[in-house]
């Protein structure tokens, strides 16, 4: 009964309706995607501007999506981590780092530098993403099983992961010389879209798939909201909080890989290199509560997208790499306040009041 | 009207999207009085001091104090404190890790030089607890102190703050009689000051014991004002319900006789025990029986549940379920062996706050059936639907996050969580705390109805007369230890207390 009322409500007034649009998960990490791609067509003329050059696309919203991939995909795994464990997985950029060197001295043989694979390729790749997912899981045993505090245990690997990997490359910087390792960071045969982009999307689909088709969302969100209750309705906590580690981890792997066929080497001082800030700051853009419980992938996602328009835009506008990180973080705050529940309530006491102020007979409903 | 009034409100008004909360609601509070404000869950008695302390703004009305021209609107509960209104809530709002003294005093530290004055904290700390007669040292750390202390102290803090309005949400709900009757104590002792106080539970006898005045909600509009002496109990419940109140008084006799001839074991448990919490014990529970578990506050009647369920990792004995033996490390193994468990602290263990309805009571199944045979969006729905129309479930609808239903709505939630999932033993942890007396007996209609379908039910509660009503057996705790089962015609009030109370009868003072 109660139900119809507020349907009827519903239909009487448009306001609601409004209402309804706003109060979307996802309503305003979409605004803020928005507004930066507004600042960028107002800055930079010709940034929706795409041409077929040489049988590939170039454009900056082309370099926009393609350059996000890596950043996509580990804001995926971080979103997960970050909603079963309340905390964030500030390893990942490290992560990145070991399965490239992995991946690279396999295919290298160990050398320095090679011009054919010396073992197949998709053995390499295998190991990289097996040793990233150890990696998560190592996480994963420190968070879940031993409950120490995510960013203190990830600190670990973020602190000796860059050192792991030059464990692995002896040091060096490992090339692989071979058209068909510049595949993933590069392009597809003549497809002219480059490929990290479809990689993106892949795992985007494949972990939404994963979480729909079994109860793992559900469950992740549970156990994010109240561990002990989870328990108690036979749900092992723990593991759950295990696994999403374990796929934070694999994930960080997938974009190592592409990080490093880009520049089809291992360089472990360079790949991924404070990504992890950027995948966190996806995630609260997106509009997750960094504290852990519900989450939306989307919005994560969307968030990372956002992130790397703003920092194309900012070297469009010839903002210099080592300035970068102020305006960055200007832009940020703006962002971060507008989501902010302090902001929206204040925002909603405003819009109440103004509505007092016309002396409507029934109004002053709070959200 | 009379010049002691201390407090009006008039004419209250407050909707919340889909629900008329509160609806021309009129209270008036009179100095040196204790006014008990009933209902029943979602009559509007905590939207009405939500509005009054201003953790919600109402949409219309009026609301003054006594030596205040203009009337007041709190936009906040500091607000309201400066207004002279403090509430102590259901669950104490205290730092566990800090002093006694830092309690009373946090926010508002006698300083010197900017530094705090300890010993001037310590030394008045001190003078009040004396004053108001709470036998704590100012200096212990607060989690030391037992909980009917700790809901002295807060107590304590609002008056010390110089409040007129002093309200007491539901304070007595985790407390046991002695540790009431010394609440009740202070309660008067601080109306003989002239504070007036609201008094928020759900139990009559305390409203009787201790009341002036009586204000009675339903449904978000105001029943009426009386005194407590012009208003026998069976009028307040009828008032409280709205209707003429017959099914409290014998809703088992209806059940009698329709128990199983023969007694079918579904549990037994041999020896079980857990190390600190419950000594091992011997419990038989059969087919189709309600057992309940007596025992004072912290005496182990939820601790033996949990060894048995698994909750806590029994490391003694063994547990037969349904005559075979059974490895229970998790609750998981437990649920998959037919039990369900209904834990006593609903907002710490039970509810996912949230998370929808429909999930709330689907996630105990989805647990049993494993991540990989995900529930479809209409088992989902279907199931919720079934359960919130079974139960009576009061929701905006079932996408509704349960922590804005009342307590007693999600309760109902749990309990259909759990019984989604079939279970042939239901353990049931205080499931009628802090719910209105409707809800009360409607669950109770529920235990004897499900036992009557043959299910085994363990009952726990600390109203021993609820007990009375619904077990048809009942087993003795004292201490952590099990000392013995009571049935038949030693099943009264008495009967029960004495066992509880032991030979010497002593032990009751004890925490």
């Amino acid at each position: 009964m109660q139900l119809q009322e507020l349907e009827v409500t519903r239909n009487m007034k448009n306001k609601f309706d409004i209402r309804k649009i706003t109060g979307m998960r996802l309503f305003m990490p979409i605004v803020c995607l928005l507004a930066v791609l507004l600042i960028n067509v107002i800055t930079t003329p010709g940034f929706f501007k795409v041409t077929l050059n040489n049988g590939v696309l170039y454009g900056y919203v082309v370099d926009v999506i393609n350059r996000a991939s890596e950043l996509v995909i580990l804001a995926v795994g971080m979103t997960l981590v970050t909603a079963a464990s309340g905390g964030q997985d500030i390893s990942v950029g490290a992560t990145m780092a070991v399965a490239g060197a992995v991946c690279c001295q396999i295919l290298s043989g160990g050398q320095v530098t090679t011009n054919t694979f010396e073992n197949p390729l998709i053995l390499a790749m295998l190991a990289a993403i097996v040793v990233a997912g150890i990696c998560g899981a190592f996480n994963g045993f420190l968070v879940a099983k031993l409950n120490i505090q995510p960013m203190v245990a990830t600190l670990i690997l973020y602190t000796a992961g860059r050192g792991i990997a030059q464990l692995i490359t002896k040091g060096q910087i490992t090339y692989v010389r071979v058209d068909a390792y510049k595949v993933f960071g590069g392009y597809f045969g003549k497809c002219p879209i480059p490929t990290p982009i479809f990689i993106a999307i892949l795992f985007v689909i494949i972990v939404y798939i994963v979480l729909k088709k079994t109860a793992l969302g559900l469950y992740i969100e549970s156990v994010g909201i109240n561990g002990t209750a989870s328990r108690l309705v036979g749900l092992n906590s723990t593991m759950i909080k295990f696994l999403t580690y374990v796929i934070c981890g694999v994930l960080a792997g997938v974009a190592g890989l592409v990080a490093s066929s880009r520049i089809y080497s291992a360089d472990a001082n360079n790949i991924g290199l404070n990504l992890e800030m950027d995948a966190i700051l996806a995630v609260a853009l997106g509009g997750n509560v960094l504290g852990g419980g519900k989450f939306s992938l989307m919005g994560s996602v969307i968030g990372a997208y956002t992130i790397q328009a703003l920092t194309t835009t900012l070297y469009a506008m010839n903002v210099s790499a080592d300035q970068l990180p102020v305006y960055k973080a200007i832009v940020v705050i703006i962002i971060v306040t507008l989501q902010s529940p302090v902001f929206k309530k204040f925002m909603a006491n405003q819009k109440a009041k103004r509505a007092a102020s016309k002396a409507v007979a029934e109004g002053g409903n709070q959200s | 009207m009379e010049k002691d009034v201390l407090l009006t409100m008039r004419d209250i008004s407050k909707t919340f999207p889909g629900v008329k909360a509160l609806q021309h609601v009129d209270f008036t509070l009179r100095r040196g009085e204790i006014h008990a404000l009933m209902g029943e869950n979602g009559a509007g008695k905590s939207t009405l001091i939500k509005v009054l302390t201003g953790v919600y703004e109402f949409d219309s009305g009026v609301v003054r104090m006594a030596g205040n021209d203009t009337p007041i609107v709190n936009h906040s509960p500091q607000d309201a404190q400066k207004a002279g209104i403090s509430t102590v809530y259901q669950e104490v709002n205290l730092c566990p890790n800090l002093s006694v003294a830092e309690n009373l005093f946090i926010g508002r530290e006698p300083r010197k030089v900017g530094m705090i004055d300890w010993k001037t904290m310590n030394r008045k700390s001190a003078e009040l607890l004396a004053e108001l007669d709470i036998d704590v040292a100012a200096t212990m750390k607060l989690e030391e102190v037992s909980l009917a202390n700790q809901q002295m102290i807060a107590i304590a803090r609002a008056v010390d703050m110089e409040c007129q309005v002093l309200i007491l949400d539901e304070p007595t709900s985790s407390l046991d009689d002695d540790e009431v009757a010394k609440l009740f104590k202070l309660m008067n002792r601080l109306k003989d000051k002239g504070v007036g106080i609201i008094f928020v539970t759900h139990f009559l006898e305390q409203v009787y014991a201790v009341c002036d005045r009586i204000t009675v909600l339903r449904n978000g509009e105001l029943v009426g004002e009386y005194q407590v002496k012009d208003l026998p109990r069976v009028m307040l419940v009828a008032k409280m319900m709205g209707k003429d109140f017959d099914d409290l008084a014998d809703i088992k006799s209806a059940h009698e006789g329709k128990g199983l001839g023969e007694k079918i074991p579904v549990i037994e448990a041999e020896g079980i025990s857990h190390k600190g919490t419950i000594k091992p014990f011997n419990i038989t529970i059969n087919k189709g029986e309600v057992i309940g578990l007596s025992g004072l506050l912290g005496s182990g009647r939820s601790e033996l549940v949990r060894a048995i369920y698994g909750a806590d990792k029994a490391e003694s004995g063994t547990l037969k379920v349904n005559g075979k033996e059974a490895k229970i490390n998790s609750p998981i193994d437990a649920m998959k062996l037919g039990m369900a468990y209904l834990p006593e602290d609903r907002k710490k263990d039970g509810i996912l706050a949230d998370l929808s309805v429909r999930e709330n009571i689907i996630i105990a199944m989805q647990a049993k059936r494993g991540m990989f045979k995900p529930m479809s969006r209409k088992e989902m729905e279907e199931a919720a639907d079934k359960y919130i129309e079974m139960l009576q479930i009061k929701t905006a609808s079932r996408e509704t996050p349960i922590k804005s239903l009342s307590g007693g709505n999600q309760q109902k939630v749990i309990i259909g969580r759990w019984l989604l999932t079939n279970p042939e033993y239901l353990i049931l942890d205080e499931p009628t705390r802090g719910i209105d007396i409707g809800t009360k007996t409607e669950i109770q209609k529920l235990v004897l109805d499900l036992a009557d379908q043959g299910m085994a039910v363990t009952f726990i509660s600390s109203e021993v007369e609820e007990m009375l009503r619904t077990c048809s057996r009942m087993a003795i705790l004292r201490d952590g230890k099990k000392v013995g089962e009571i049935e038949g015609a030693e099943m009264t009030q008495e009967g029960v207390m004495n066992a509880i109370a032991g030979a010497g009868g002593d032990e009751k003072h004890e925490e």
